[in-house]
C-alpha cells in the first residue's frame, strides 16, 4: 500500500491479505519475488478436470489464470474469455476428457 | 451510495498520524491525504467522486485521493454505506486449556478491608466447603489441565488464595507432581504465585527461585498506604513484616521478574509515589496497578474525581515509560507494557479475558469456576475437577460475556481491547457477569488512547523496541 503503512502485526496480516487478493489474478511471471502459496479465490480448490500445462510441462508459461481450475470455470462459471463457450458453440469441448489428470491432452485448443 | 467511516480511531504519535482499525485491531500509519480523507468523513459521508473533489480542493491530486480512498476501503477504515456492527467470529467448539488457577486455600492471614473474597462485596460462599485444597484435588486438577490442553506445548499453573502460602506444603507437592507429569507427557509446565508476602521465609524464597516460580506480591505502596487497608485481623498493618521478606525475595529470586500488584483505593492513589517506592526503593521488576473492585459507595472506593487524578498520573508515568522505551530501556509500569503487547499483536477480543476459555479457576473443594475471582461462589460454579466442565454453564457464561451481546460496546472504538471489561467487576457492580462495565468507559478510552499514542511514538522513533512484544503472549 502506498498511503497506509502497517504498524502492528494485525495490520501486516491485513496488508498481506489485501495484496494477496489483488495479486491473485496476475500472470505467473509477474508474481512478486517471495514465493507465496497460490490459493484460488472464489473457485474450486479441489483438483478437478481441466488442469493445463505449458510446453515444458509446468504452469509458468501459461497465461493468467489458467493454472486455476479451468474446468470449473467452464462448467459452473461462464467465463468466455478463458474457456470455450460450452452452451452454444463448443458443447463437446470436454467430452473426451472425463478424467483430467489422465486425459487432459484431449481438451483441445479452440480457434473461434 | 456514500462512503462513511467504519470503526476507526485516529491518533497522533510524534510527527505521524495513525489509525486504529476497530473491526480488526490493526494499526496503520497514515500519510497526509489519508488523514485528510478520514477527517473529512468524520464530518460527513460523501460519494467517492465528491470526496475526491474535496481532496482536490484541499490541494491533493485526484489520482492520489482515489488511491488513498481505495486503500482505506481495503483495510476497512471506511466503507460504502453506513457502518454496521460486525458480529465476532463464533467461538470454536473446543478451546484447549492453557492455564489453571489453583486456589489452594480460601483462608487468609490478612483482613484487607477491600478484599473481593472476604470484604463487603464478596460473592464467595465458602460455608461448609473445604478450607484447604488436598493433594488428591490438586493432582486431579493437574491431570485435568494436561488432558484438556490439547496439543499446547506449554501449560501454566498459578497458585492463588486466600493467602497462597498458608498451603505451601501442597504447592511444593504440586510443583513436583506437575513437573513429573510434564516430563512423562513430553510437555512443558510453568508456575506462578500470588502472595501477600507475609509468610515468605528463606526456605520458601529458595524454593521459588530454584523452581523458577513467577511471583507477584500484592502490595499497595509505602508503609502509610500499605497499612491503611492491608491489615491483620487485629488491625495492625503488614508493611513492616513484609518489607524485609520482599527484599530478600527480590535479591535471591533473579531468574524470573518479581512483580508488585497494587490495588488502588481511596487510601492509595498516588501512582508516582507508589511506583517510585515499589520499583526504586524495594526493587520490584514491574508494578501493575488496578483500581479496587467495589460497589461505588464503599469508603475505599476511588470515585470519579479520584479516577481522573489516577488517569493523569498514569499518563505521566506512561510518558516516563516512553522516554525509557525511546532509549531502549526497560520500564516497570506493566499497565503500559501489557497494553502495548496487546496493541502490537492487534488483539480483537470477543471476550474480555480468558476466563472459562483457556483458563479456569479451581477452589479448594475442586469446584471449577471461570476464574480465581469466582472460586467458591455457588452461583458461578461451572463443574467439578473430577467430572469436568459443565458445557451448558460455560456456554451461558461465555455467551453473556461476549461482546456481541454488549450492545453498548458496539459503537465504542476501544472494544477490541476492553470487550466490556472484567466479568467479576461487572457482577459486583451490576449483578450480571455479562453487563458492560459502563462506569469506566471514558477512563478506558482515555487510557487506551494514551497507550496508542505511546505505541505510535515508539513505532516512529524506536521501532526495534517493539520486538520485545513480538513473541510476548497477549495477556
Amino acid at each position: 500500500m502506498k498511503h497506509l503503512h502497517a504498524i502492528n502485526k494485525k495490520a501486516a496480516r491485513i496488508e498481506a491479505q489485501v495484496a494477496a487478493e489483488k495479486e491473485d489474478i496476475v500472470a505467473l511471471q509477474n508474481r512478486p519475488a517471495a514465493p507465496q502459496p497460490h490459493v484460488p479465490m472464489g473457485c474450486s480448490i479441489v483438483f478437478s478436470p481441466g488442469w493445463e500445462v505449458d510446453s515444458a510441462g509446468g504452469t509458468a508459461g501459461l497465461c493468467q489464470p489458467v493454472e486455476r481450475d479451468i474446468y470449473d470455470c467452464y462448467v459452473t462459471c461462464f467465463w468466455p474469455a478463458q474457456v470455450p463457450d460450452h452452451l452454444n458453440n463448443y458443447p463437446d469441448w470436454t467430452s473426451k476428457c472425463a478424467l483430467a489428470t489422465k486425459d487432459w491432452r484431449n481438451v483441445d485448443i479452440v480457434f473461434p | 451510495m456514500t462512503l462513511s467511516l467504519s470503526g476507526v480511531h485516529t491518533f497522533h504519535g510524534v510527527d505521524v498520524d495513525f489509525a486504529y482499525l476497530v473491526p480488526s485491531g490493526g494499526i496503520v500509519a497514515l500519510d497526509g491525504i489519508s488523514m485528510a480523507v478520514l477527517k473529512k468523513l468524520e464530518q460527513t459521508s460523501l460519494t467517492k467522486e465528491a470526496l475526491v473533489e474535496q481532496m482536490v480542493i484541499s490541494g491533493y491530486s485526484a489520482e492520489a485521493a482515489a488511491e488513498s480512498i481505495d486503500e482505506l476501503e481495503s483495510v476497512r477504515a471506511i466503507q460504502v454505506g453506513a457502518s454496521i456492527y460486525e458480529p465476532s467470529q463464533p467461538l470454536p467448539d473446543e478451546f484447549p486449556l492453557q492455564s489453571i488457577v489453583l486456589n489452594v486455600t480460601n483462608q487468609c492471614n490478612l483482613s484487607c478491608s477491600y478484599c473481593y473474597e472476604f470484604g463487603e462485596d464478596k460473592i464467595a460462599t465458602p460455608e461448609g466447603k473445604k478450607k484447604f485444597m488436598d493433594m488428591e484435588t490438586a493432582k486431579a486438577s493437574v491431570d485435568y489441565l494436561f488432558n484438556e490442553s490439547g496439543d499446547r506445548a506449554s501449560v501454566h499453573i498459578t497458585f492463588f488464595g486466600g493467602e497462597t502460602l498458608m498451603n505451601f506444603p501442597l504447592m511444593k507437592q504440586v510443583v513436583a507432581y506437575a513437573r513429573q507429569e510434564a516430563e512423562e507427557r513430553g510437555r512443558n509446565v510453568e508456575f506462578s504465585l500470588t502472595t501477600n508476602a507475609t509468610l515468605l521465609s528463606t526456605t520458601i524464597v529458595e524454593f521459588l527461585a530454584e523452581n523458577g516460580v513467577g511471583v507477584t506480591v500484592s502490595m499497595d505502596g509505602t508503609k502509610e498506604m500499605q497499612d491503611k487497608f492491608r491489615i491483620f485481623a487485629n488491625g495492625n498493618g503488614s508493611y513492616d513484616i513484609i518489607r524485609p521478606k520482599v527484599q530478600e525475595l527480590i535479591a535471591k529470586h533473579t531468574n524470573r521478574p518479581v512483580g508488585a500488584r497494587v490495588t488502588m483505593t481511596s487510601g492509595a492513589m498516588d501512582v508516582r509515589k507508589i511506583y517510585q517506592h515499589l520499583k526504586h526503593e524495594l526493587g520490584f521488576h514491574e508494578v501493575a496497578f488496578a483500581p479496587v473492585t467495589t460497589s461505588p459507595d464503599r469508603l475505599y472506593s476511588i470515585g470519579e474525581p479520584g479516577m481522573d487524578s489516577v488517569l493523569r498520573q498514569f499518563s505521566e508515568l506512561a510518558d516516563e515509560y516512553l522516554e525509557h522505551a525511546l532509549r531502549g530501556e526497560h520500564h516497570g509500569f506493566s499497565n503500559v507494557s501489557d497494553t502495548l503487547a496487546e496493541l502490537h499483536q492487534g488483539v480483537n477480543k470477543a471476550l474480555p479475558c480468558g476466563a472459562g476459555l483457556g483458563m479456569v479457576g479451581v477452589g479448594p473443594s475442586g469446584d471449577i469456576a471461570p476464574c480465581h475471582r469466582f472460586v467458591d461462589s455457588d452461583e458461578h460454579v461451572m463443574g467439578h475437577i473430577t467430572t469436568g466442565i459443565d458445557k451448558e454453564k460455560r456456554a451461558d457464561f461465555l455467551g453473556r460475556g461476549n461482546i456481541d451481546t454488549k450492545y453498548d460496546c458496539h459503537t465504542c472504538w476501544a472494544r477490541p481491547l476492553c470487550a466490556g471489561g472484567c466479568h467479576h467487576e461487572a457482577y459486583v457492580r451490576y449483578g450480571d457477569t455479562g453487563h458492560a462495565n459502563l462506569h469506566y468507559c471514558d477512563w478506558i478510552r482515555s487510557w487506551t488512547n494514551k497507550c496508542l499514542e505511546i505505541y505510535g511514538a515508539i513505532a516512529e522513533k524506536n521501532p526495534s523496541f517493539l520486538q520485545h512484544f513480538a513473541e510476548r503472549k497477549a495477556a
